[in-house]
């Protein structure tokens, strides 16, 4: 693949198309220009998915020398695991400018720009192989993050804004400080000073720089899964930030915590990683419990939602802190269906407060009678979420349990299931509090879904029932690469509860 | 030609410097103060002069000169801003020129 | 022929998403007609199916694709054929069918009407595919998916509170019961490496002997799924609320086909709970309590489809008591008969509803027989059947399932106690709901009586065709344990009989149990004579005499208010506690560091005096310390 450096292409459109649309004036032609440069986007990284060669390691490789002094070099590629990644980030962020499009009249060159350079900073998380590129990535998603819930957002968003960046800021600090204690010692033994990721992780560790660099690294990564305790940015974020922000946030940035565990955590730590298993696995058991619980009793939508999240998330890292093949599976297929499902939940949240300019859950009711198309899509993406079989929420949700019961310890298993009743109680509840029963007098004269936002909604309800039917199609993307990860982090000298 | 001892030097500089450092911790006049940092300028210079004839290298000489040349434009730029504040606040008393209070 | 036995799934299946995708806007009415050509189209290949496989259908199966690869893990979406498969499918597919033809009747006045037929022919599709499932995943993936369906059914007036109330309480109810299953589906897993029913099947003896506790364990927790689904003890609270949906969905769905998955699992896994003993009279213990104690509860309710929800409850139980003892061709037996009469029982009850001007009340009704006479005859006949009189459907399937406690000793005696007085009660509600609905004096006010009618021909000839099954449905399995069905299942349960669980009974055996059962029932229907139509003695007076026994019969033992307070209301508890905990803890410590941090800035900021001359001072004390350090103490 000398020819084309379609990874890179994949990475700077978006830039590009920003860069025009500073350039122009007229609404449209600013919406024409993102909406075609995340649609290239989202078709080069299709085209990367029919050319990718599943299990073949790194592919469509590039790399540059940055500042060669120090071993830093510009290099992209993308296996399985950041495949689907990207693919599910494209596809989320082309959905949310055509979205857009129907509903933000307010600043929106501002808005235009600060998206398109989100998509660019988190597509860069994941194609980066080098640790500084990354880390340059990790933060420059921050920023568009930040204006974007600053400056569109509800209320009290100063508060929720800056509780999310200070929050993120701690953990990806003490993971600077991880990547520069790497770059050291694995210089010092080897005498190759560099910060390719790919090189780092195959070099080997003491244990005990692999404890403090392992609880560096974690903090980072269970801070933006969100891991409880560390969660409680989370709902505050997504209160204040605009539907799209909401949509993005759910869907792909809690995505880097676990894509970080993945990648890093596990293959460069694998004897802390064993140690930490226990602790990991009670903290992910509690988020599914504790975050059902707590989203059982919120009056909030957008809250109950972002606590269905937190619980969500859990099976990803008990799926992952399974240290098995069908857990890790389970993990990813689990990111890739709660970023279909939550990011259209919370497009159906922002199409109800858009209309009813509510989103308390006892100001509702009943609107399933004047929006039949709008309740059919709320209630396929709630039982989605649910993890009804057949839709995609369920793979996920399944192998993970599948790789928890592995462990010796069956009580995280047993446990995690009861999970799976108390979600369907939230959701089905709330959905019953809001679109069932009788109709709220001032609610009688709003319209159903335009064709676009049910355009954007089909689409979504597509990928999950196609994730859901056949989930082969995309686990057969990673599982070589997951494999990969799971033979590494069990090759650890430590034991940790999987029996040998 | 008589070269005094380098200890004459360094004792003149130094109370070149302490008289400057005093002047700015003490005085209240702005004016002043800018002044006694001149001083400080001028001890460091003194020193420099010194050891350049002790060591024999011309190089602390130059520096002198370079470094004259910076007070120079320093104290055009300080005196101009010191100008612009007496007008702006009518004042040069270092207690009232406290903006940057934390 | 097992090549296209895709199509049974499949036209259900278009027809639910033709109606799904052009109901709303264009087909409207057409979707009765759409959905009652899917269903027709599966019940026609079921048949033809049926038909090419023969007298002793071998096992076969068809790969559509693989669902999951990963690692060891292997799913495959297969499709399995055999005897088992063949009789719940035309089960399945003819009552669907009949109460699809009855639903475009019963249903014309509905706005809805579009809606209620895309959901039903997608349950059929589900339904299908559960029991055409070749390995535990799958049934499982179609288990939920008949789940949602009777969710969606449940609450198809969704305006009305009570209805929302009883699909969520459906759904979470069998959720709990879910959560058993795919434990036990993990366990599987893990225990045999494999999720195909034949690959398990084998190596099930192997297990059995290396780890018996774990197949108890598995066995268990796989029923407490069927519990579930099958409304057993103490998990049935929601079939009776389920009534809140259209009366052909509490037919089709709450009486003959998904509330029998549970039955059918067990059944299907025969060769799993063979080898536990355990596990088994567990099984029977659940099912003979819950028949008992459903059909009790069913003695005093006043709403004619709770009570018929009640019997299905118990009736289910009598199923479960049989599987319990090994007797699983006498389940299915009564399975495919209780299907059809209870089927029947439902649509009469729904065709009564829509003669009186949707009256549910008995207290409220009596003397409707004469004005419509296909309806009550039609009645009858599914209440013969229920109660067991000889010859209907209901007296072969439930005579065979008593015998086999008694056959199967020691606790089965215990069991026959149960079962014989459960089905004495069954006589008993049933002719009560017969007499108070169709005889006696009317209680009904003039005007309202007077336009009572009988329901139109496509909702009466549905009614007759299952009357005719109530009536000969039960001749497959005569004579007793040597009837056709016993001959066609019997490969399929070959593990009972390797496990010594099949008894030969004398025929001296057989005449006398049939003596008994046919005593019971006509003494049953003779009490429900005496009390709700002679009035000898008045059912008042009863009730009056023991006030607690009534209160507690009336108010289902108070179980479901039970489970609102504590689990419903537990759960809230907990809920409401943590979310304060997290809101004030969790979120306070974080905004408590927030407090720190800005608490010391503030007191730092006081260095910041913004006077040139601290700056310099503490320019010049620094240095005049680090000089010193260097000074006094490197040196």
């Amino acid at each position: 693949m000398e020819s084309l450096p379609i990874l890179s292409l994949v990475l700077w459109l978006p830039l590009a198309a920003a860069v025009i649309v500073i350039l122009l004036q007229d609404r449209r032609a600013m919406f024409g220009v993102a909406v075609l440069g995340a649609a290239l986007s989202l078709l080069l990284s299709v085209a990367v998915w029919a050319a990718f060669e599943p299990g073949a390691g790194m592919q469509f490789q590039e790399s540059f020398a940055w500042l060669p002094a120090l071993g830093i070099q510009y290099a992209l590629g993308v296996d399985g695991i950041s495949l689907l990644m990207v693919l599910l980030n494209t596809f989320l962020f082309f959905l949310c400018i055509i979205y857009a499009w129907a509903t933000v009249n307010d600043r929106v060159k501002e808005y235009l720009v600060t998206m398109l350079l989100l998509e660019v900073g988190i597509t860069g998380v994941f194609l980066a192989l080098d640790f500084v590129l990354f880390y340059v990535f990790w933060e420059l998603m921050l920023i568009p993050m930040y204006v974007l819930i600053g400056v569109w957002g509800g209320e009290r968003r100063v508060y929720a804004t800056i509780k999310f960046v200070l929050y993120t800021l701690f953990g990806s600090l003490l993971m600077l400080v991880a990547i520069l204690a790497l770059y050291f010692v694995h210089g010092n033994s080897t005498g190759t000073y560099t910060f390719d990721i790919l090189q780092l992780t195959q070099g080997t560790y003491g244990e005990v720089f692999q404890l403090w660099a392992f609880v560096a690294f974690f903090l980072a990564f269970a801070i933006k899964v969100p891991m409880v305790p560390f969660h409680t940015w989370l709902p505050d974020a997504h209160v204040e930030a605009p539907t799209t922000g909401s949509v993005i946030l759910a869907g792909i940035l809690l995505k880097m915590g676990g894509y970080g565990f993945i990648r890093f955590s596990l293959p460069l730590f694998p004897d802390a990683s064993q140690l930490a298993q226990t602790a990991v696995l009670t903290l992910s058991v509690i988020a599914i419990i504790y975050g059902a619980l707590v989203a059982l009793m919120q009056t909030d939508l957008k809250k109950l939602i972002a606590y269905s999240s937190v619980s969500h998330m859990g099976f990803v890292t008990l799926g992952i802190f399974s240290f098995t093949q069908q857990g890790l599976d389970g993990a990813m297929m689990q990111m890739f269906s709660h970023g279909l499902v939550t990011g259209a939940l919370f497009l159906c949240v922002g199409q109800l407060y858009e209309r009813t300019h509510d989103r308390l859950i006892a100001n509702l009711g009943g609107l399933a009678h004047r929006w039949p198309v709008f309740a059919a899509l709320f209630l396929y993406f709630s039982l989605a979420s649910i993890g009804l079989p057949g839709l995609s929420g369920f793979v996920g949700e399944f192998m993970a349990l599948v790789g928890a019961f592995a462990t010796g310890v069956r009580v995280f298993g047993v446990l995690a299931v009861f999970g799976i009743i108390l979600s369907a109680a939230y959701m089905l509840w709330m959905y019953w509090r809001v679109m069932l029963g009788s109709l709220k007098e001032a609610h009688r004269r709003l319209e159903d879904l335009s064709v676009l936002e049910t355009a954007v909604l089909v689409a979504l309800a597509l990928v999950v029932i196609w994730a859901g039917v056949q989930p082969q199609a995309f686990i057969q993307i990673f599982t070589a690469d997951t494999s990969g990860v799971m033979q590494a982090v069990n090759a650890a000298q430590v034991a940790g509860l999987v029996p040998k | 030609m008589i070269i005094p001892a380098l200890e004459y030097y360094l004792l003149l500089g130094a109370a070149l410097f302490v008289i400057g450092l005093l002047g700015v911790l003490v005085r209240r006049n702005l004016l002043i103060v800018f002044m006694s940092i001149e001083l400080i300028l001028l001890g460091a210079n003194v020193t420099f002069v010194g050891f350049a004839v002790a060591l024999n290298n011309m190089l602390g000489q130059a520096f002198v000169i370079f470094s004259l040349t910076v007070a120079a434009a320093e104290a055009a730029v300080g005196l101009a801003i010191i100008v612009a504040l007496a007008r702006h606040r009518e004042t040069l008393n270092v207690d009232e020129i406290d903006t940057l209070r934390g | 022929m097992i090549n296209v036995a895709w199509l049974v799934p499949l036209l259900p299946f278009i027809a639910f998403a033709i109606n799904g995708l052009f109901g709303r806007a264009y087909l409207k009415k057409t979707t009765g007609l759409v959905a009652n050509a899917g269903v027709l189209g599966a019940l026609v290949v079921t048949v033809l199916l049926f038909l090419a496989q023969g007298g002793h259908p071998e096992p076969e199966t068809v790969t559509l694709w693989t669902w999951a690869a990963s690692g060891d893990l292997t799913v495959n979406l297969d499709l399995r054929v055999d005897a088992l498969t063949l009789v719940m499918l035309l089960v399945v597919t003819s009552v669907s069918f009949m109460v699809h033809v009855y639903s475009i009747g019963y249903m014309a006045h509905d706005p809805g009407f579009w809606r209620f037929f895309t959901y039903l022919p997608l349950f059929v599709f589900a339904m299908i595919m559960l029991v055409m499932a070749n390995n535990l995943l799958v049934l499982f993936v179609f288990w939920e998916a008949v789940g949602l369906c009777s969710y969606l059914l449940i609450g198809f007036w969704f305006e009305r509170r009570s209805a929302s109330a009883a699909a969520v309480k459906a759904f979470l109810t069998n959720r709990i019961g879910d959560v058993g299953f795919l434990i036990g589906l993990i366990l599987v897993w893990h225990v045999f490496g494999t999720l195909d029913y034949d690959e398990i099947f084998a190596q099930a003896p192997a297990v059995a002997s290396a780890m018996p506790g774990m197949l108890t364990i598995i066995c268990l927790t796989l029923f407490v799924g069927a519990m579930g689904k099958s409304a057993q003890f103490p998990l049935h609270v929601w079939l009776p609320d389920a009534m809140e949906g259209p009366t052909p969905v509490s037919a089709l769905i709450h009486a003959a086909t998904m509330v029998t998955a549970g039955v059918y699992m067990v059944a299907r896994f025969n060769p799993l709970y063979v080898f536990s003993a355990d596990a088994m009279i567990v099984v029977a213990l659940v099912g003979a309590f819950t028949a008992l104690f459903a059909a009790t509860i069913g003695l005093a309710q006043n709403d004619i489809k709770r009570v018929l929800a009640y019997s299905t409850v118990s009736q289910l139980g009598l199923m479960f008591m049989a599987l319990g003892v090994g007797a699983f061709t006498a389940a299915i037996f009564h399975l495919a008969t209780h299907a059809f009469f209870k089927g029947l029982l439902f649509l009469g009850s729904g065709s009564v509803i829509h003669g009186t001007d949707e009256e549910q009340d008995m207290q409220r009704m009596g003397g409707l027989f004469g004005k419509m006479r296909v309806t009550g005859t039609t009645y009858i006949i599914g209440g013969l059947a229920l109660s067991g009189i000889i010859p209907l459907a209901g007296f072969w399937s439930k005579d065979e399932l008593l015998g086999a406690t008694l056959l199967a000793g020691g606790a089965g005696y215990l069991l026959f106690a149960m079962g014989a007085l459960a089905s004495l009660l069954t006589a008993v509600y049933t002719f009560r709901m017969i007499f108070l609905t169709f005889f006696g004096s009317t209680r009904m006010e003039a005007d309202r009586f007077s336009h009572v009618h009988e329901s139109p021909a496509v909702m009466t000839i549905p009614l007759l065709i299952l009357a005719v099954g109530a009536l000969f449905a039960g001749f497959v399995g005569v004579p007793p344990e040597h009837g056709l069905i016993h001959d066609y299942l019997h490969d399929t349960f070959l593990a009972a009989e390797a496990a010594g669980l099949m008894h030969a009974p004398s025929t001296a055996f057989v005449v006398t149990l049939m003596a008994i059962s046919t005593v019971i029932a006509v003494f049953g229907i003779l009490i429900a004579f005496s009390i709700y139509l002679r009035k000898r003695p008045a059912p008042e007076t009863i009730g009056g005499a023991a006030p607690f026994i009534h209160a507690l019969l009336v108010n289902k033992y108070y179980l479901d208010d039970l489970y609102d307070l504590v689990v419903a209301g537990g759960t809230r508890s907990i809920g409401w506690l943590l979310a304060w905990f997290d809101l004030n803890v969790v979120d306070g410590l974080v905004n408590l560091v927030g407090v720190v941090v800005s608490l010391a800035g503030n007191g730092l900021r006081r260095f910041q005096t913004g006077r040139l001359e601290n700056y310099a001072f503490s320019v010049a004390l620094g240095t005049a310390l680090v000089l010193a350090f260097y000074i006094f103490m490197v040196r």
